[in-house]
């Protein structure tokens, strides 16, 4: 409750929020250290280290099995699912190791949620769908407030004018760009503080992928969101930072501008140019 | 990409003609092929089609009757001697009257008589020995009807109520010109103006020229298979076969009408004679129904019972009585609700089903109260929680097993358990359900397990991403996508368990129980038990009430299988 009040406010004072973040001084969400991840004999992610700044978007680019969405998935400990996987190093959210015996996983995934590359509503109502997370949480105590949160996040989520007539009807009846943005509204409806994307415009048509990444553009505002893409256009047009992975290392990380006209690696400059991926 | 591509060496491959002899000839035999896959796929569905129209059709002609009850309806008078000659009119003193004297004279008021002392009892075992149920049961409820005469429905005996319902077992023909019968009663000697009887004289020969051949064949297979051990039974047949041909090739000749024939009989003068002997213009029987008068009568007609009297189970005489009584509108056909209300009997018309259906209901009860939860938590935990080692390896493979464990098995375990050592009831739905959830929780374990594997893994990672835990993602989100597969787990199981026999031989349900289970711990038997139980018997109208109980339980399984569907159905849309 106190984290969805601070992020309200947040939303109210600071429109300029997106442009801050790529000011110099800025502020560090989450933090990882040699990190590294195997599944089982097979080593999947090597020494990765990195910064990710507070309110603002952070693409991760890279050819296919570059582990990528490995990284992406140990900063909400999504990894854990898997019985064979062993991640070790540090990640830190607001300058807490999230993987310390005394953080509790769940809290964690309240804390930095996740959309996935395809859209997956519960087959539920529209409602049930957003409403799920607050009422794990608890964070409507009657049906007035959690009406107003599923509002709320429908309207960010943009998809409250589609939806508003319908919200008892199944969220598997929408079509894939909306079913996609009511995951992203069922995302943001527990407050989290930062939103992982994985590829989540990978099986839109290009309509829906334009107001997926309207979307990403506005939530900035609130929210720090790192997202997973193949498209080097979407990257470029979302992201205010850019890191590159390859075969499992992070081979380079800036400024998005920088990363795409500038590059100071070979192989950055391979892939954006489309030598190789 | 370009220098990648250089550095790759270029294999020379054959290039793909379609056009070729042999490409065509390769087209035409995947056409073939397919057409070829086809027909088997309709051929076995043809062949499986008609082998269950032939089952069902069968079991319901075989069953339907079942369904069907035929009594009299008599005015009986109650009189108060005959009852209660104390003038008590309280339950127990009906209960023990004896109504048979009562019956019997309602009954002999409906025939024509004197039958005399084999007549009499004769027609006393025409009804069933719970023939007066429905009377007492009148009485019980109204004992103020005790002193009046009241039209009541007696119930008819096994066999009578078989021949009832056989259809075109009596033929009937007109008589032409005039004979006269010199007795009322006891042999009648009957004596024709012409020759009246050469038509029928002719079909019983005609049916023996039949029955010669029916031998000779029997002979000739005897004689192939059995050698020298059967030469006797041969030499027997042919002979008897001989005598028959001989008989019959004399048109002419009298005939002794013996127990192999069919029965001819004679209606006169409003009485009934049954033909010993025949010539063509004159006969010799007994009057089974006494004739009015002993005087000549050109109004007369032969009856025939085509069935020999050697190969039914009722004689002459009682088909006399019932085709006398079905004539006069005594006879009435209603629906069998006794199928339906009463427990097993030794008498088939008594008999009924409410006993095993109470037993396989509160069985079914047992069963499923522990199958579900039990097997559906045990599948949770298997699928969603266990950790993957040796241990869980060994417990998957053996459920997997379990399944395949013959279900008598099952029974020994459940007579070895739950009656020597856990000291529970024999014969009692707890532990007959009891066995049946132990055979039934493999599959239901096995299919619950393959509905939450099913469930795609994204929408619990959803859950998961949102905050939810383990569990909560599993009850709240995977749980219910499963249900509709679960539930058909379920029924397939249960459905499973509703025809199990062999377990519950062992642990004492096959036993002969009267009395309908009113709970648990009641002795009872189940519909399987009971099918079998009455297959085993020998009266013929066992064998009906055998198909009927198969129906009865075959609609509980089409009943229970469209409740899940249409259950399923209704989950599925809230989706």
């Amino acid at each position: 409750m106190p984290e969805a009040l601070s992020i309200r406010t947040a939303a109210e004072s600071s429109p300029a929020a997106a442009t801050a973040a790529t000011a110099a001084p800025r502020e560090i969400k989450v933090t990882a250290r040699d990190v590294n991840v195997s599944y089982g004999e097979k080593q999947a992610l090597f020494d990765v280290d990195v910064d990710i700044a507070a309110r603002s978007v952070m693409a991760f680019i890279g050819p296919s099995g570059c582990g990528k969405s490995t990284f992406l998935r140990c900063i909400n400990r999504m990894n854990d699912t898997i019985p064979i996987c062993r991640v070790t190093g540090r990640i830190e959210v607001d300058g807490r190791d999230i993987y310390d015996p005394e953080i509790d996983v769940v809290q964690l995934r309240a804390r930095v949620g996740m959309v996935f590359q395809k859209p997956n509503p519960f087959p539920k109502s529209i409602y049930e769908n957003v409403a799920y997370g607050p009422r794990l949480h608890g964070m409507a105590t009657n049906k007035a407030e959690l009406d107003a949160i599923v509002e709320e996040s429908l309207r960010r989520a943009s998809l409250w004018k589609e939806v508003s007539d319908r919200l008892e009807q199944p969220g598997t009846g929408l079509s894939g760009g909306q079913q996609q943005r009511l995951c992203i509204a069922r995302a943001i409806a527990v407050s989290p503080e930062i939103i992982l994307m994985d590829e989540p415009c990978s099986a839109l048509d290009p309509i829906a992928t334009a107001r997926i990444e309207e979307l990403i553009d506005e939530l900035t505002e609130n929210f720090t969101i790192i997202i997973v893409t193949h498209s080097m256009q979407q990257a470029a047009r979302v992201s205010q930072r850019t890191a590159f992975f390859h075969l499992g290392r992070l081979i380079e990380e800036g400024p998005t501008e920088q990363i795409f006209s500038n590059p100071k690696d070979r192989r950055t400059q391979d892939y954006i140019t489309g030598r190789f991926g | 990409m370009t220098d990648l591509a250089v550095s790759r060496p270029v294999t020379a491959k054959p290039a793909l003609d379609v056009s070729s002899d042999a490409a065509k000839a390769r087209i035409r035999a995947r056409y073939r092929a397919e057409r070829r896959f086809r027909f088997y796929g309709i051929a076995a569905l043809v062949v499986t089609t008609l082998f269950l129209a032939m089952l069902l059709v069968d079991i319901v002609s075989k069953g339907l009757p079942v369904f069907k009850a035929h009594s009299l309806v008599l005015d009986v008078a109650v009189t108060q001697d005959a009852i209660d000659p104390a003038g008590k009119r309280d339950a127990a003193t009906i209960r023990a009257a004896d109504l048979a004297p009562v019956m019997r004279d309602a009954l002999k008021s409906a025939v024509p008589g004197p039958l005399g002392r084999l007549g009499d009892r004769t027609l006393v075992r025409l009804l069933s020995i719970g023939a007066a149920d429905d009377l007492v049961a009148d009485l019980l409820r109204n004992p103020a009807l005790i002193g009046s005469t009241i039209r009541t429905r007696l119930l008819l005996s096994d066999d009578a109520d078989i021949y009832l319902k056989a259809k075109g077992a009596v033929t009937s023909r007109r008589g032409d010109g005039t004979i006269t019968p010199d007795a009322k009663s006891g042999a009648v000697a009957i004596a024709a103006s012409g020759p009246a009887f050469a038509v029928d004289l002719a079909r019983i020969k005609a049916v023996m020229v039949e029955r010669a051949r029916v031998l000779e064949t029997e002979a000739a297979r005897l004689d192939r298979s059995g050698g020298a051990a059967v030469s006797d039974k041969v030499a027997d047949l042919r002979r008897e076969a001989a005598e028959l041909l001989g008989r019959a090739r004399d048109p002419a000749g009298e005939e002794t009408l013996d127990t192999r024939l069919p029965s001819l009989l004679l209606s006169i003068n409003g009485g009934l004679v049954k033909v010993e002997k025949l010539k063509a213009d004159s006969a010799v029987g007994t009057a089974l129904l006494p004739l009015s008068a002993a005087s000549a009568s050109s109004d007369w007609s032969v009856v025939t019972y085509a069935t020999p009297a050697g190969d039914r189970k009722i004689t002459d005489l009682e088909i006399a009585l019932l085709e006398h009584l079905r004539a006069t509108g005594k006879v009435e056909a209603h629906f069998n609700t006794r199928f339906f209300t009463s427990g097993d009997s030794r008498e088939p018309e008594l008999a009924g089903i409410r006993g095993a259906l109470s037993g396989t209901a509160w069985t079914m009860l047992v069963t499923l109260v522990l199958c579900v939860p039990i097997g559906v938590l045990a599948a949770i935990y298997l699928e969603e929680f266990a950790p993957k080692n040796r241990w869980t390896d060994i417990v998957e493979v053996n459920i997997n097993n379990l399944a395949a464990v013959p279900s008598i098995v099952f029974g020994l375990l459940g007579l070895a358990v739950f009656l020597n050592f856990f000291d529970l009831p024999r014969s009692a739905p707890l532990v007959g359900g009891l066995v049946l959830a132990l055979l039934v929780l493999p599959t239901i374990i096995i299919a619950s397990r393959a509905a939450l594997k099913s469930v795609p893994p994204s929408i619990k990672e959803a859950a998961l991403g949102v905050g939810a835990s383990h569990q909560q993602a599993v009850f709240h989100h995977v749980l219910p996508s499963a249900v509709p597969g679960i539930m058909t787990g379920t029924i397939i199981g249960m459905a499973h368990a509703l025809g199990e026999t062999a377990p519950l031989l062992l642990i004492g349900m096959v036993a002969f129980i009267v009395d309908v289970p009113q709970a648990i711990t009641d002795a009872s038997t189940v519909l399987p038990v009971q099918v079998y139980l009455w297959s085993d018997l020998p009266e013929p109208a066992f064998q009906e009430k055998t198909a009927g109980a198969i129906i009865v339980m075959l609609m509980f399984l089409f009943v229970m299988n469209a409740a899940a569907i249409m259950l399923r159905r209704r989950f599925e849309r809230r989706w």
